[in-house]
């Protein structure tokens, strides 16, 4: 049987999520046997490659590179996994929107209003890409397949997921353990 | 007053009114006042007496007659040889006066005026507003003359409650207010309404066990059928709320009125100062047991106010919320205390229904809904203003011929009835007979009365949006899924209108329809989805032409996330 | 007094004349989500979570304030509530700012707790991303606007039983907001007791004992009820 290529992406969010993927343990063993990774920030791949069965995104869409991203995430893989509150609801990373709905409102809080030192946003080409007006949650930008939260989601939670997605099943997202928030 | 001065008043009026040959009726409705209506009576006096006819011209101050679109309105009635003759002259400026004075013996003033046979006077059936437009709503002494508190002496003298209130019940008479409920149905409950089974908290100094309120709030958006009654014949308004306190067996009335109608507070005010020192009001109405009081409360012009129970809890003094029903306030209202909530329109049809009787009213109308209704005719249409039609008439009747079509050669697209929680009503069902249940079915609702037509230019996503946002900016708060699904369906709406909107928007937003219009606490949330529906189902195509179809189908494709993404 | 029965979801319950459907279904051990309601506290039936089908009533009912009726056939729990509320669910945590990995309420909160019972893995409107502040000025506790679901909870709590009425709502729809006498800030409140019943009160992250971390932010709800019906029934001595 063919392994299943899974891929994992790190989007404006902390990586929380992937040390809890990471917290999976010895499971990590039995999962490598089932899958191969394809694309990840743990391995140093330079492009997202093409037909991946399952990509976890962590991470909502901040800037212009997660939002040319995921586009090509969707439009590469069989199924989208919105892994951890900030790509479920957008979370911390999208509490800059009440800043207000201006990157602008953004970059100036953070690098004139509260430095105490050379107040002054960067402004050299090419270096960080552009901010959105606002942060996103994924399924604002792309159609996604499950939705795994948790800030960030338990490792248990992380493990049933995969388990029923390497079985060919839809996972079943109910209960405490399954769905909360936070 | 007793029932005999009643008819000596009536004589001496009637009898004063003969000593003129010219009634010249001056319109000073609110539309008209402020178009300065009442510099133009002066000049016309000024003008009578200038030409030496102040002995056969009576100039009066009147209320709505209804054409406002052609307002400041001059109405005369001349008297000559046993003859009946009226002409309307229209656009009147002061400085027309002497020239109108001047024809009044012959021919009319030619530019001035404006046919009386045109069918937006023919095709109306007036009731309600038989006095708006001839009487002086400041005097009672006019009201008189025209039958006025006729209905109550007959009420008092030969009646008993529960005749009258069969005599409502088997009128047919339905709440004008918006629901449609049956009047009589109300009115017994109340009358029958235990006041000790609830736990009442009625404040020291007021004496009575039930109430009676008249619903004045009219918070509808371009809605003034209420305004013109309390404005142009005020004394109705009373004489149908003493004689609901004497059916249910309440002593004590409040009109609630917004205060953005200082007129009709004002002649409320000089009608209930009138009819208290006429005896027809306060203790021991014309010699008899009952008495009724009636005063007025003030709203601040909340449109959820205009709600049944938050009007309730806005006369108590708390905020103006809505509470969960049932109980009723025919059960439990004022004060914990069984409370007969009327419209304004509702109460002005008693009178008439008990001078003429049931059978007569009944026989107006269709099976279901009686009588008449008031309708504020507004939008793309040539004739703009108030107007009361038999039932049953037919929506197309009242577009084109009493409104006399759509102007600047566009085509008719729909009619909203029922004011903000309206529905659109398109051309294929322009047939359709004006009563409850017909437009019910249709999508829409009576309502109370507004009644906007819209040309092939509208934009309909465009007008589902803009009841939205009123009924978003009205919602009380108090119930999630009013206060928070109003305001999402307005952005999404926004959405298609800047070309944001996609499938999974259109799929949200009938889904977010369905859960306000049935999860909502009260009428404003329950109906607001109404404009969305109705445009939904009869112009579902211009929702669908705005739809996104790049990318994936998803809200922000490659740049767009960059728009901004606000909830405007 | 008398009994009445009624079946709900095709049980046979009985229940006082005067009891509502919602403390009925509870006698009977049938769940019924609530958000608005808290016993002791007058019931305002405002959240719309607790609604309910009952036959031959073509609208929907809130249990919470709802009577019971001799025969009353009440189904708590068809897929049409369930869409419904969760529908509830979602329009709340998009109206205003719930980061619950960052709220003093995790773990503690009903509001967070119901989205797991409705089942909501993702909201699909929009977020609205409201600035609102937070009124750090009392010593003991604070209000924080980003979480409040406008239940009015802490208003009952502070009218009906401390009987201070500090707490009001100030403007309507999504307007409006929690506000301490005429809208001054908390601190200055010449009413408040410092009771903490608001704080009891509140069913999610927005009102809390200043400098409680997330493991003492357990709330007590049922202390209100505790404290009313003591007082009715005068089991203290003073
Ligand atoms: C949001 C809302 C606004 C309302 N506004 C008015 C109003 O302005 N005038 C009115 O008479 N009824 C209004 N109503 C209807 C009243 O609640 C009530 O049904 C009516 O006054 C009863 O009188 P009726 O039986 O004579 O129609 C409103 C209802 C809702 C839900
Ligand atoms: S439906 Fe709207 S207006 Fe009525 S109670 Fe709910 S929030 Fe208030
Ligand atoms: S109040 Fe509840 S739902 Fe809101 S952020 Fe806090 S824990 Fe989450
Ligand atoms: S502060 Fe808490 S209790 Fe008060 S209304 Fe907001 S959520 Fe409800
Ligand atoms: S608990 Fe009944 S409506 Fe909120």
């Amino acid at each position: 049987m063919e392994k299943i290529k899974l891929a994992t992406v790190w989007l404006g969010g902390c990586s929380g999520c992937h040390m809890s993927f990471l917290d999976l343990d010895e499971w990590l063993f039995d999962l490598a046997a089932a899958v191969e990774v394809v694309y990840s920030p743990i391995a140093d791949l330079k492009h997202f490659p093409e037909r991946v069965d399952v990509t976890l995104i962590e991470g909502a869409v901040a800037n212009e590179e997660h939002l040319e991203l995921v586009h090509t995430i969707r439009a590469r893989s069989r199924l989208v996994v919105s892994f951890g509150d900030c790509a479920v609801t957008g979370n911390v990373t999208a509490m800059r929107n009440v800043i207000g709905n201006s990157a602008e409102a953004v970059l100036d809080r953070a690098y004139r209003e509260l430095p105490t030192h050379n107040p002054r946003i960067p402004d050299e080409a090419g270096i960080v890409p552009p901010l959105l007006e606002r942060v996103l949650p994924v399924h604002a930008v792309i159609p996604v397949d499950v939705f795994l939260p948790g800030c960030p989601p338990p490792a248990p939670r992380i493990r049933a997921v995969l388990q029923a997605l390497i079985e060919g099943k839809t996972p079943e997202m109910i209960g405490r353990e399954m769905l909360k928030f936070g | 007053m007793n029932g005999e001065e009643l008819l000596h008043v009536m004589a001496q009026e009637q009898e004063r009114a003969r000593r003129f040959r010219h009634h010249l009726h001056v319109c000073t409705g609110t539309a008209c006042q402020a178009l300065n209506s009442e510099s133009i009576a002066q000049a016309l006096e000024v003008a009578a007496k200038a030409q030496g006819k102040q002995g056969e011209v009576s100039v009066k101050c009147v209320g709505c007659p209804g054409l406002c679109s052609l307002g400041p309105l001059v109405e005369v009635h001349s008297f000559v040889n046993g003859d009946h003759e009226r002409s309307l002259y229209q656009f009147v400026r002061p400085e027309d006066a002497s020239e109108i004075i001047s024809h009044l013996d012959g021919e009319p003033v030619e530019r001035l005026v404006t046919p009386l046979d045109q069918p937006f006077f023919t095709r109306q059936l007036k009731i309600v507003l038989e006095n708006c437009g001839e009487i002086d709503p400041e005097r009672i002494e006019d009201y008189i003359a025209r039958g006025g508190y006729q209905a109550l002496m007959k009420v008092l003298t030969e009646m008993t409650p529960s005749e009258v209130i069969d005599e409502i019940t088997r009128s047919g008479l339905r709440g004008r207010g918006g629901a449609g409920f049956p009047t009589g149905l109300k009115w017994a409950t109340v009358a029958k309404a235990d006041p000790r089974r609830y736990p009442t908290y009625v404040p020291p100094g007021i004496q009575s066990q039930k109430f009676v309120i008249c619903n004045g709030d009219e918070g509808d958006p371009g809605a003034f059928m209420d305004r013109s009654v309390m404005e142009g014949d005020p004394h109705r308004v009373l004489e149908g709320m003493i004689i609901a306190g004497y059916a249910v067996g309440a002593n004590q009335g409040y009109i609630y009125v917004r205060a953005e109608y200082p007129l009709a507070v004002k002649r409320l005010r000089t009608a209930i100062r009138q009819a208290q020192r006429a005896g027809l009001l306060g203790n021991n109405i014309a010699g008899t047991a009952f008495s009724f009081n009636i005063d007025i409360r003030l709203g601040a012009g909340a449109f959820v106010c205009g709600e049944e129970t938050a009007l309730i809890a806005s006369i108590e003094g708390g905020r103006g919320l809505p509470r969960p029903r049932p109980p009723y306030p025919a059960e439990y209202g004022l004060w914990g205390c069984p409370t007969l909530i009327n419209n304004v329109e509702t109460l002005a049809n008693i009178a008439p229904i008990i001078n003429k009787g049931a059978s007569w009213f009944a026989s107006i109308g269709t099976a279901k809904s009686k009588g008449t209704k008031v309708f504020a005719l507004t939008g793309q249409v040539k004739n703009t203003g108030l107007i009361e039609v038999p039932m049953g008439i037919t929506l197309r009747e009242i577009v084109f011929d009493i409104g006399g079509g759509i102007p600047n050669g566009h085509k008719f697209k729909a009619v909203q009835t029922g004011g903000p929680s309206g529905g659109c009503i398109p051309e294929q069902y322009l047939d359709t007979p004006v009563d409850y249940e017909s437009l019910t079915a249709l999508g829409s609702i009576m309502g109370s009365g507004g009644l906007i037509v819209m040309d092939d230019s509208t934009d309909m996503v465009e007008v589902a949006r803009f009841f939205m946002d009123f009924c978003m900016e009205e919602s009380c708060g108090k119930c999630i899924p009013c206060r928070a699904g109003t305001a999402q369906i307005h952005h999404i709406l926004t959405k298609f209108q800047t070309g944001r909107a996609t499938e999974r928007d259109l799929k949200l937003l009938e889904e977010l329809c369905d859960v306000v219009k049935h999860a909502s606490l009260c009428g404003l949330g329950q109906s607001a989805p109404n404009p969305v529906l109705s445009t939904l189902r009869y112009f579902r195509h211009e929702y669908e032409a705005k739809l996104r179809r790049d990318g994936a189908g998803y809200g922000y494709a490659n740049g767009a996330a960059k728009e901004r993404v606000t909830h405007s | 007094m008398s009994v009445v029965t009624l079946t709900i979801n095709g049980q046979d319950v009985s229940a006082r004349d005067d009891a509502t459907v919602l403390q009925a279904a509870r006698e009977a051990g049938i769940h019924i989500p609530v958000l608005c309601y808290l016993e002791g506290l007058s019931a305002v039936g405002a959240c719309r979570l607790c609604l309910v089908e009952v036959a031959g009533v073509n609208r929907l009912l809130p249990a919470c304030t709802t009577r019971v009726q001799e025969g009353m056939e009440v189904h708590t729990d068809t897929p049409r509530l369930q869409t419904y509320r969760r529908h509830i669910i979602e329009l709340l945590f998009a109206e205003r700012n719930h980061v619950c990995a960052v709220c003093v309420a995790n773990g503690n909160c009903e509001l967070q707790s119901l989205a797991i019972e409705v089942g909501m893995d993702h909201v699909r409107y929009d977020y609205v991303f409201p600035s609102l502040g937070m009124d750090l000025t009392h010593e003991r506790f604070g209000l924080d606007h980003n979480r409040c679901i406008l239940c009015t909870r802490c208003v009952r709590a502070c009218d009906e039983i401390e009987g201070a009425h500090t707490l009001d709502v100030l403007g309507r729809g999504a307007k409006a907001r929690i506000v301490t006498d005429l809208n001054m800030p908390w601190g200055e409140s010449p009413t408040c007791t410092s009771c903490g019943k608001c704080a009891m009160a509140c069913p999610t992250g927005a009102i809390f004992k200043q400098g409680s971390t997330v493991a003492e932010m357990v709330h007590h709800p049922e202390k209100l009820a505790f404290l009313k019906t003591a007082r009715e029934r005068r089991e203290w001595r003073v």
